[in-house]
Parts: C-alpha cells; structure tokens; sequence
C-alpha cells in the first residue's frame, strides 16, 4: 500500500521531514530526533504523566483510605462501598472520559477524576482486607495490655495492614500510568500526547510512537520497583 | 506503678449473656492472696476464661464485683486497670511487626518510659524467662511456640504489674516443652511473688502449678476451692473427685517427697538409694517396678539418711 508513495518521494512528515535520512525513511528509532525533542516533546510529556499519576493515586489513596475506615469500622458499610468502587472501575476509561466532559470540558480535572474514580477500586480492597486480616489473638493482645482504640488502630493494625496496602498502590500506580495515556484523546497531556500525535501522521511517525510507548513503559516500571523496594523497606518483617 | 503483689477478690462475681440460659460464671466468690498461684480449672463450659478476663474488663461484670487490693474494678479507668494487670493468652498475640524488645516495651511506652529504660527493662526480662540477649532484635516470625510464649510472659511481666492473667499459657505447647516452661516460671514465681490467676483444663498442670485451685463446673459455678493438697486428699463432692481423677491418690503423693517422711534407721544392705528431694510417687513407682519393700534415702551428697518403706510412703 505504501509502495507507490515511496516511490514517487517518500512519506512527508510535517513538523520532522527535514531531517536526516533515518527520519525521511521513518525508521523504528532515530536517535538524533530523540536527542533533538527530548528538551520539547518527551521530557515534559514524562513530567506531565508523572504528574497526572501522583496526583490520581495520592488523592485515590485519600479517599479510598476514608472509605476503607468506614467500611472497617462498620461492616454493614462495607459491601455497597466495595459495589462504587467497583462499578466505577467496570466503566471502560474511553466512556468515562467521554461522560465527563460535559461537566468538566476538555480539561485535566477530567482526566484526574477519571484515573482517581480507577483507583479507588484496588487500593479501598487492599486497605480493608489488609485491616481485616490482623490476627484476632493480637487484637485481643493489645486490649488486654491496655491499648486504646486508637492506639490499636495506628500502632497495630495499621502497620499489619501495610504490606496489603502497599501492594494496593503499586497495582493502582501502575495501570493508572497505562490509563493515563489514552487520556490524551480528551487533552494533549502526558505520554498520550506524543503518542497520538504520531499516530495521527500519514504514515504514523514511528520514532515518536516508539520512544513515548517506551518511556510509558520504563515509567510503569520504574514505579513498580521503587514502590516494591518502599514495601521492603517499611516492612522487614513481613518477608519472614 | 504498683510493684507488690496485689491482693484479688472475687465477690459474687457474675456473668449472664443476654439471650443465653444460666450464667457462664455463677455468683463466684474466692480471695487470691497477694503473691499466690490460683489456678481456675474444670471441664469447658465451666466459665474458667469468662473468670478470667472479667477481672480486666475483657468481659463486663453483670453482677457481684471484683476487687484489686480493696479497689474494685468497676472504679478504675479500664485503659489503667488493664495496663496495671499482666495478660497471657495462649495463642499468646505478639505484634509481628515488631521486634521482641518492641513487644516487650509495650505497655512501658504506653506508661511514656525512657527509651533506655525500656531497653534495660528487656534485657532484664529475656534474662529472667531464660532467653539470651541475641533475641531482642529477632521478629515474633523467627521463634519457636516455646519462645514466643516466654517472650509473651516478659511482655506482660514488663511494667511490674501486681497482678497477672494467664489464660492457658502453656496450652499449645507439646509436653516436654510445656514441662519445663512451668518448671521455669514456678522458679521465676520465687523471684517476682506476683499474683497470678491461671487458667487450664489440665488437671496435672493445676496440681503442680497451683498455690489454690478453684474447680468451676459447668454453669460457672464454683465447686472447690482449695489448695492441691487438700482437694485430692478431701475433693468436696462426686464432681470434684470424678474431674480430678481415679488416681488422685497417686497424685496426691506427687505432692510430696522422701525429706517429709519420718525415716527408720538405715540397718537393711541393698536398697535402692533415692535422692530425698523424690516425689513419693516417683519413689513408690519405683518400689513397685523392683518389687521391693524399702529403699535407702540419701542426701545430695549421697550419704544415707534412713530407710523409707513402702508402709511410710502409704501412710
């Protein structure tokens, strides 16, 4: 199919065309446009979803967090909480972008609610059942000794429940680094951006696809070591 | 913070749970004197752990009262009184978030002791349950069921309360172990003279560990209460006699040794020669097994005593 137009001259890329042969034959990689946009184009794309993510999982976890002690605390509470959260992330993120632009346009609030409302799922899960699972024998442990509610809740089983909530973040984190591309079909912003925009060139403008794709991914992994290297940190004993 | 041994008065004390036929411990009424062993003991269902943990509010009175020292529980803040009372379960509920110097200094840092203190205060502790000092840094995760139980007894041991529960402590751990833990913490009982309420279901470990027992039979109502001594030798009806056992005569005489006996001039050559710290059942054990008549009791040196016979051991 591209043959012919190969051969009357070649693709033309708009804004990239006048560059070298790699970029005239749009080979997979270039390293000179690489070089030359990472300063315009990646780096503050990687910022922008580095950004998108930090927020959607720091206010996820906010909120996923009061659910969760409502839900601890009183049980009956716990399974139509657990039903929002749940529905809320059965919404294919293409429709709830969509849903959502009538009310907030074409903004980044759109996007964060979105990615925060994916969130909420996994880390309010985590946080319960993590809480749930300290074992009766030291709850009862810690009232016998004298421990108040409180202390109970922050020196017992809060530390118990944070391998499970910890796990929870490094799961929310990583698929909301993966969702928070596709959110450039509401606003250029993040990795999306880049993305979309080379698939948007005639003939896609590979070395652009490729790198954003990359970086979306080393980004994800990235997230996932530090978080699992936090989780070893904070708690040694769990490992035991 | 109280450090003596605290006196503990059961007084009419019960427990009804609304929507449950009869009560699950029925008008009890005993006196732990300060510095004793109590054990509470009897079939389940008896309401021996219902006993228990009423005395630190685990379980809410709904009648009588009971009394730390002439103040009854009802009184005191429950956070306070709880923190001032030892508490031992069996499953024994360390925190595996933390290390065994964490777990000891619980209650310590409840009480906002110094860091140093806390540190002094678990080396002191290990020492005292038999634990070397290398155990401080471990995670509940790294020991063994025995371990952990004796790291539970220096937990609770370590705001020098005067009164300690002990809610079948050496329940779940296999025998050798568990024989040689109640070894250790009669010794440590020397030591620290605390008063202790213990729970089991374990008749021998009633006799060998108790000052007083007080059997409770189902329906929380209390049977016997008295020393070991005197419930094997005069139970008060059939339910004590059937619960302690057939042989509690043989039990009985566990309860003593060869030093009690009035001894007879050594004139026989041959005996068998016994230690006189041997229980009589152990040393009539052993007179059955040789079929013999008498033995030769010696001091620790080995240097006769006198002769004790089978007519002695039975008296």
């Amino acid at each position: 199919m591209t043959g012919p137009r190969l051969a009357a001259g070649g693709p033309v890329i708009p804004n990239f065309g006048h560059g070298t042969a790699c970029l005239r034959h749009n080979h997979w990689f270039c390293p000179s446009w690489v070089r030359e946009h990472w300063g315009d184009i990646l780096q503050p794309a990687l910022l922008q979803h580095l950004e998108l993510t930090a927020i959607a999982v720091g206010i996820g976890f906010g909120i996923a967090f009061l659910l969760a002690l409502v839900g601890f605390r009183w049980r009956f509470a716990d399974p139509p909480l657990g039903a929002v959260t749940d529905l809320l992330y059965t919404i294919p993120s293409l429709a709830l972008f969509q849903l959502l632009v009538p009310v907030t346009g074409l903004t980044v609030t759109t996007i964060e609610v979105a990615l925060v409302s994916y969130t909420l799922f996994v880390l309010y899960r985590n946080i319960v059942a993590g809480l749930r699972a300290v074992p009766a024998e030291v709850l009862e442990a810690a009232r016998g000794m004298g421990l108040t509610r409180a202390q109970t809740f922050l020196r017992v089983e809060l530390p118990l429940a944070a391998p499970a909530i910890l796990a929870g973040v490094r799961v929310a984190t990583v698929s909301t680094i993966s969702i928070a591309t596709v959110a450039a079909l509401v606003i250029s912003y993040g990795l999306g951006a880049p993305i979309f925009e080379a698939l948007q060139q005639p003939d896609i403008f590979r070395t652009e696809l490729l790198s954003a794709g990359a970086l979306a991914i080393l980004l994800a992994l990235a997230a996932d070591t530090v978080l699992a290297l936090l989780q070893r940190t904070l708690t040694p004993w769990s490992r035991l | 913070m109280r450090t003596e041994a605290a006196e503990l008065v059961f007084d009419e004390a019960t427990k009804v749970y609304p929507g449950r036929e009869g009560a699950a411990v029925d008008h009890l009424s005993l006196t732990v004197p300060a510095g004793e062993i109590c054990v509470l003991v009897g079939p389940s269902g008896g309401g021996k752990t219902t006993a228990l943990k009423l005395v630190n509010r685990l379980i809410p009175l709904t009648g009588g009262d009971i009394r730390i020292d002439g103040t009854s529980i009802l009184e005191q803040d429950v956070v306070q009184l709880r923190r001032s009372i030892g508490y031992v379960i069996q499953q024994v509920g360390l925190f595996p978030h933390i290390t065994v110097e964490g777990n000891i200094g619980t209650v310590p840092r409840l009480y906002r002791r110094p860091r140093g203190w806390i540190k002094e205060r678990s080396v002191e502790l290990l020492e005292l349950v038999g634990l070397d000092q290398s155990y401080a840094k471990r995670f509940p995760a790294q020991l063994s069921g025995g371990e952990r139980q004796r790291v539970g007894l220096a937990r609770a041991l370590a705001a020098n309360p005067p009164l300690m529960l002990m809610d079948e402590p050496f329940g779940a751990i296999d025998p050798i172990v568990r024989a040689r833990l109640q070894d250790e913490f009669l010794r440590l009982q020397q030591e620290i003279r605390k008063t202790v309420v213990f729970v089991t279901h374990d008749v021998d470990e009633a006799i060998k560990v108790g000052d007083r027992i007080a059997i409770l039979r189902e329906g929380g109502r209390l049977a016997q209460y008295d020393t070991p001594q005197r419930i094997l030798e005069h139970p008060a009806d059939e339910f004590v006699a059937e619960f302690v056992g057939r042989d509690r005569a043989l039990k009985a005489l566990a309860l003593h040794t060869l030093a009690e006996l009035e001894l007879s001039p050594a004139t026989q050559e041959g005996l068998p020669r016994l230690p006189a710290d041997t229980s009589l059942r152990d040393a009539l054990a052993l007179l059955v097994a040789e079929r013999r008549d008498a033995l030769l009791v010696v001091d620790a040196d080995g240097t006769p005593l006198g002769v004790a016979t089978r007519e002695n051991l039975l008296r």
